[in-house]
C-alpha cells in the first residue's frame, strides 16, 4: 500500500517519537500515535513499539483496554501489525522477565532471558547481521546479512516455522517472527538507519 | 556477528554542543540538531548526548532540544544529564531518546538505576563513570564537586550493573580532550569486572586509538567527541581503517576502501588524474 493509514499504538511505553520520525522521513503522512479505539479500528496497518520490561508493557497495554481490541483487529480482522522489540516480545505466549507473565499469545513462544556462552555480554547491544530464512516481501531489497541495531536482554524463543530471520550472538537469536499478518522484529528498525527504513518500506509495501 | 560500535559523544552546554577539555574548558561547536544530523549521514553507530548544564543547574533535561535533535537521528540515542526521576525518563523516551545515562545519580542516588532498570529494562540504562588516575590507582571522579572519591571505578561499575545498569560508559577525565588515546589499563579493569557491554571514552585522536582499544580490551564500543567534530572524514575513515582488521559496520556510500592516509591518519589527496575522473562519476542517491 502506497499511503496507508498507520497507527503507532501508544500505550505509554515505547519510543513512539522515534518510530514516527522514521515513518515521516519515508513520507507516510497518515500517521497517528494513539490508543484511540476508533483510530486503531480504521488503521490500514499498526505498529506496536516497546521499550521497557515485559510485564510493565503488558500491564500498560491491558490497563488501556487494548488487548481485546487488538485481538479482534489483528487476529480476527487480520490487520497487518509490526511489533518492535518489546512490542514483538509481547506477541509471545509468556514472558519470563521478573516472574512469569502472560503475553498476547499471537505467536506461540516464550520470552526468556538470554543465556549465552562465557565472554558474551548481556544485554545484546549493537549492530548485528540478520539472516532471513526465506525470501519474503518483508525483506524486499534487503541483502542477506544486513546490519540492524539490537538492544535486549530477553529473547523470543519459538518454533522454527515462525522465525523469519535470525542473528548470531553466541547462539542463534530470533530476529524476526512472522505469522500471516503479524510481524515482530527484535531489533530497532527506527534506529537502524538505511536498513531499518528499507524494512519499514517493505512492510508497508507488502500490505 | 556483533560488530564493535563507533559512537560519538555530543556534549551540550547551555543548549550548544561544546568541545570539552579535561572537564575544565569548553569551546563552542554548534547546534545539537545539526551535529546529530551530520553524524547520522556519516554513518555513526550510536550517539551519546550529555547535557552538562542540566545536572549542574539541577534542572530537568531540555526536552525541546532533545526532541529537535532526535528528529534526524536514525541511530540509537543515549541521553544523559539532569535525569533525576522516572517521569524524566518517560518524557525522554517520548522525545526520541532510546537509552538514558546516569552519572551524578549513580554516585549520589543510585536507587534510581534499579528503578529505571525495573520499569524500562536494563538495556535502556547506561551508568556513566568518570575516572582519574591517582597515586593510589584509579578512582571515581565526581565532576560536579570536582572531588576524587575513594571508590575504584571497576568496583563501582560492578555495583551499578548489579543494580541494573545494562551498559557502562567509562570515561577517563585525564585523557578527556587531550588526543592522547584511550586509557587502556582503566578500560581493561572495568571490562574484567562486569559482564555488560562497556563503552570506552576519553582521549581518542584517530583511527589508531579505536583500533587499540578494540584489540587490547573487551570494550564493546568506543566513543569520541572532539575528534569527530574537528577531523575531516573522521567517522568514515576510522571505520574504513577498523574494517580492515575487525567486524565493523560500514554502510555509507563512501567507504574509503582505496584511500591513502598519512602517518597521522589524515586523508591524503588523490592524484589529479583520479580526481578528474571522479568528476564524472554519478552517485545515485539511495531512494528507500
Amino acid at each position: 500500500m502506497i499511503d496507508p493509514k498507520i497507527v503507532i499504538v501508544d500505550y505509554g511505553l515505547g519510543n513512539t517519537h522515534s518510530v514516527a520520525n522514521a515513518l515521516n522521513y519515508l513520507g507516510y503522512k497518515k500517521l497517528q500515535i494513539t490508543a484511540d479505539f476508533k483510530l486503531i479500528e480504521c488503521a490500514d496497518a499498526l505498529i506496536l513499539p516497546g521499550v521497557g520490561a515485559f510485564e510493565t508493557c503488558a500491564s500498560n497495554l491491558r490497563a488501556r483496554g487494548l488487548e481485546p481490541l487488538l485481538n479482534d483487529v489483528v487476529l480476527r480482522q487480520k490487520r497487518p501489525i509490526l511489533g518492535i522489540c518489546v512490542g514483538m516480545q509481547l506477541m509471545a505466549t509468556t514472558g519470563e522477565e521478573n516472574g512469569i507473565h502472560q503475553g498476547l499469545n499471537w505467536i506461540p513462544g516464550v520470552v526468556k532471558r538470554l543465556e549465552l556462552p562465557a565472554n558474551y555480554s548481556v544485554p545484546h547491544v549493537g549492530w548485528n547481521n540478520v539472516e532471513y530464512a526465506s525470501r519474503s516481501p518483508l525483506f524486499d531489497r534487503i541483502e542477506q546479512g544486513a546490519n540492524y541495531y539490537f538492544d535486549h536482554s530477553y529473547t523470543f524463543v519459538c518454533d522454527e516455522q515462525y522465525a523469519a530471520a535470525t542473528s548470531e550472538y553466541g547462539i542463534s537469536i530470533v530476529a524476526v517472527v512472522q505469522h500471516e499478518n503479524i510481524v515482530g522484529v527484535q531489533f530497532h528498525p527506527e534506529k537502524s538507519q538505511v536498513n531499518g527504513l528499507k524494512l519499514f518500506r517493505s512492510f508497508f509495501n507488502s500490505i | 556477528m556483533l560488530k564493535k560500535r563507533v559512537a560519538a559523544t555530543v556534549v551540550v552546554r547551555d543548549g550548544i554542543v561544546v568541545q570539552s577539555i579535561g572537564f575544565k574548558k569548553y569551546l563552542p561547536v554548534g547546534k545539537p540538531a545539526i551535529t546529530i544530523e551530520f553524524l547520522n549521514s556519516w554513518g555513526i553507530d550510536e550517539i551519546i548526548l550529555l547535557d552538562i548544564t542540566a545536572t549542574a543547574k539541577c534542572i530537568s533535561p531540555d526536552f525541546d532540544m532533545i526532541r529537535q535533535a532526535s528528529k534526524k537521528c536514525y541511530v540509537p540515542l543515549t541521553v544523559g544529564g539532569g535525569i533525576t526521576k522516572i517521569s524524566d525518563i518517560e518524557e525522554l523516551m517520548h522525545c526520541g531518546a532510546d537509552k538514558v545515562s546516569f552519572n551524578q545519580q549513580a554516585i549520589h542516588r543510585s536507587g534510581i538505576i534499579a528503578e529505571a532498570a525495573h520499569l524500562f529494562g536494563d538495556q535502556c540504562v547506561v551508568a556513566s563513570i568518570d575516572a582519574v588516575k591517582t597515586a593510589e590507582g584509579y578512582r571515581v571522579y565526581d565532576y560536579l564537586t570536582a572531588k576524587v572519591l575513594a571508590t575504584q571505578p571497576a568496583e563501582f561499575a560492578k555495583q551499578l550493573t548489579d543494580m541494573g545498569a545494562g551498559e557502562i560508559l567509562i570515561n577517563s577525565v585525564d585523557r578527556d580532550g587531550t588526543y592522547t588515546g584511550y586509557d587502556i589499563e582503566l578500560i581493561k579493569m572495568v571490562c574484567n569486572e562486569v559482564n555488560v557491554p562497556v563503552i570506552a571514552s576519553g582521549g581518542a585522536k584517530n583511527a589508531m586509538d579505536f583500533k587499540q582499544v578494540f584489540q587490547q580490551t573487551n570494550a564493546s564500543a568506543a566513543t569520541a567527541a572532539n575528534f569527530f567534530h574537528f577531523s575531516e572524514h573522521s567517522v568514515i575513515s576510522t571505520k574504513a581503517e577498523l574494517k580492515k582488521e575487525m567486524d565493523i559496520r560500514l554502510e555509507t556510500h563512501a567507504n574509503y576502501a582505496e584511500a591513502c592516509f598519512n602517518e597521522n591518519f589524515r586523508l591524503n589527496k588523490k592524484t589529479d588524474q583520479v580526481l578528474g575522473e571522479m568528476l564524472f562519476v554519478k552517485i545515485e542517491k539511495d531512494i528507500i
